[in-house]
């Protein structure tokens, strides 16, 4: 039986197309034959793939014909979720408006970083520690290098620090026996603390408290070579100074001490900082932490800056919070005792026999870092 | 697009009934009526109307193929049926292209479609396709001997006469032939 012939019979069969005595015979010849049979179940599982794969075409062009009658694009412009003008910018531009926005924020950034006005620091307002150039100190160190080789075996110099310091302010003292009062701006970042006399004795000090927020600082003096200074001529004022007091300073602007006269002029600070006098006196780096004083050589504050682009308008911390910190100093940074002077002996003098006094107990405070 | 058409939406056993009977009307309907629906749903998901063709045409075979197998069941309403089954497809197809950012506006309620009902579709389909190229491949007349014959559901003695052979002896081994041919290039194909 040829392969034709077969497939012929098969299809024969499958589409009962047989009289009743073919199909027996079929029948049997398929239980007979494993080929036989496998051919049957293969054919009728291929024509009827064959004939599915032609309904779904068939299918597939009725739907395509009910397709082609239905208006897609108007249908397509009635469903589009059209999103507010604002998304529709950002999906079509959102690079160009994500660089542009990235520019804008650097130019900005830029502009208020080199106009100084992202430093917390306002510019109107400076502390007035001197910050002594370096130019100076490698002035002084060469010049101190020429003069220890000048006379180097000769004798042997005072190992007192010649250098200025890094910065510099002015403190006084509270107390006989060596504890003094400058602002804390003056030895924030301090590495060694010096205060020099007028006589330019260097004494080595260390910061033993500080209140960063009131702007003090404590030294104490802790050099084997200082001697007391003697009971101090003036006192501290509890109670707050009227306007027009005639007030005076004493301090450290240069390389020597410096009397600036003035008056009080408000009883607020810096934009209304009821901590503060504010006071008419000419001062200059290197004033800050200076004593303030008044007609009697009364201490009423301490010199801590002033305004800039504005005359006249320095800043005095009330002695009310300088009291306040003493109070505050732990038992244990004190080594020795810190009694305040209460007797003034200043009042009643002119005012250079005042000054004359005071010279000694004014100190130049010299912050290396 | 016709407004009554749009207006008088068929009721889900109306459809399955007309399915059932053939109906070239019905059928209409129920192409007409949903597809809106999916097209909202694939143009506002990364698709396009072509795409919304594609997605709703096999939807609509795989809802057809059910209902005639004599398999489906409306145990939900058969829009929610067609909008998940077209959610399904077109979910899958994202993930295919890498288009699928992981999120899909949806605008119906869908129910979970069951994984191989999508999946015997897909590998019908590939039968399908396979077919198709075997036919290709088969050439003239063998193509069309074949197609009239087992899809058209000709007889031979039409057959005969369309392609001019003497006696339907010919035309009949012509045919084995060319389905021998149709079996052997269908299942050498990958």
């Amino acid at each position: 039986m040829s392969d034709n012939q077969l497939t012929e019979l098969i299809e024969q069969y499958l589409n009962d197309d047989m009289s009743h005595d073919e199909r027996i015979e079929f029948e049997l010849l398929r239980k007979k034959d494993a080929a036989v049979d496998s051919r049957v179940t293969e054919h009728k599982q291929f024509i009827g793939l064959l004939k599915q794969y032609g309904e779904r075409l068939e299918l597939q062009k009725r739907l395509d014909a009910i397709h082609n009658e239905i208006d897609v694009h108007a249908l397509k412009e009635e469903v589009t979720i059209h999103p507010v003008w604002v998304v529709r910018m950002w999906r079509h531009h959102h690079s160009k408006i994500s660089v542009a926005a990235s520019i804008a924020i650097f130019a900005i950034l830029s502009t208020l970083f080199f106009t100084g006005k992202l430093n917390n620091h306002d510019s109107r307002f400076v502390e007035l520690r001197d910050e002594v150039s370096k130019l100076k100190i490698s002035n002084d160190q060469l010049k101190r290098t020429v003069n220890t080789s000048l006379i180097s075996g000769a004798k042997t110099t005072k190992p007192k620090p010649a250098n200025p310091g890094n910065f510099r302010g002015t403190g006084f003292a509270l107390s006989s026996n060596g504890y003094i009062v400058t602002n804390y701006h003056v030895v924030s970042g301090a590495d060694s603390v010096y205060v020099q006399n007028a006589a330019g004795e260097s004494f080595h000090s260390k910061v033993i408290y500080t209140e960063p927020q009131n702007d003090i600082a404590i030294l104490e003096i802790n050099d084997p070579a200082f001697r007391n200074l003697g009971s101090v001529p003036y006192n501290f004022k509890r109670s707050s100074t009227d306007l027009g007091e005639n007030v005076f300073t004493f301090g450290y602007p240069g390389g020597e001490v410096v009397f600036g006269p003035g008056a009080l002029t408000s009883a607020t600070g810096y934009q209304g900082d009821t901590t503060e006098y504010q006071v008419s006196i000419p001062v200059n780096p290197g004033n800050s932490g200076g004593p303030l004083l008044d007609d009697k050589g009364n201490v009423i504050g301490i010199i801590n800056g002033k305004q800039t682009q504005v005359a006249g308008a320095a800043f005095a911390k009330k002695t009310t919070y300088l009291l306040k910190a003493i109070q505050n100093i732990p038992s244990d940074s004190l080594s020795k005792s810190l009694t305040l002077n209460t007797k003034n002996t200043l009042a009643g003098l002119s005012r250079q026999q005042q000054l004359k006094k005071l010279k000694n107990y004014v100190f130049m405070v010299k912050v290396y870092n | 697009m016709n407004k009554d058409l749009k207006a008088s939406a068929p009721t889900d056993s109306e459809i399955v009934l007309g399915i059932l009977n053939n109906s070239e009307i019905v059928l209409k309907r129920l192409y007409i009526t949903y597809f809106p629906m999916i097209l909202q749903l694939i143009i506002n998901n990364n698709g396009d109307e072509d795409d919304a063709k594609d997605i709703y045409q096999e939807a609509i075979i795989v809802l057809y193929n059910k209902i005639k197998s004599g398999e489906f069941e409306l145990s939900s309403k058969l829009k929610t049926y067609i909008y998940s089954v077209c959610r399904r497809l077109w979910l899958k197809r994202l993930s295919h292209m890498n288009r699928y950012g992981g999120d899909i506006r949806d605008f119906e309620e869908h129910l979970p479609v069951e994984e191989d009902e999508v999946e015997k579709h897909n590998d019908r389909d590939i039968q399908f396709d396979k077919m198709e190229n075997a036919l290709q491949l088969l050439g003239e007349p063998c193509k069309t001997i074949m197609e009239d014959f087992y899809i058209n559901n000709r007889s031979m003695q039409e057959i005969c006469e369309r392609f001019g052979y003497t006696n339907a002896d010919n035309a009949k081994t012509q045919k084995y032939k060319c389905l021998q041919r149709l079996k052997k290039i269908f299942f050498q194909q990958k």
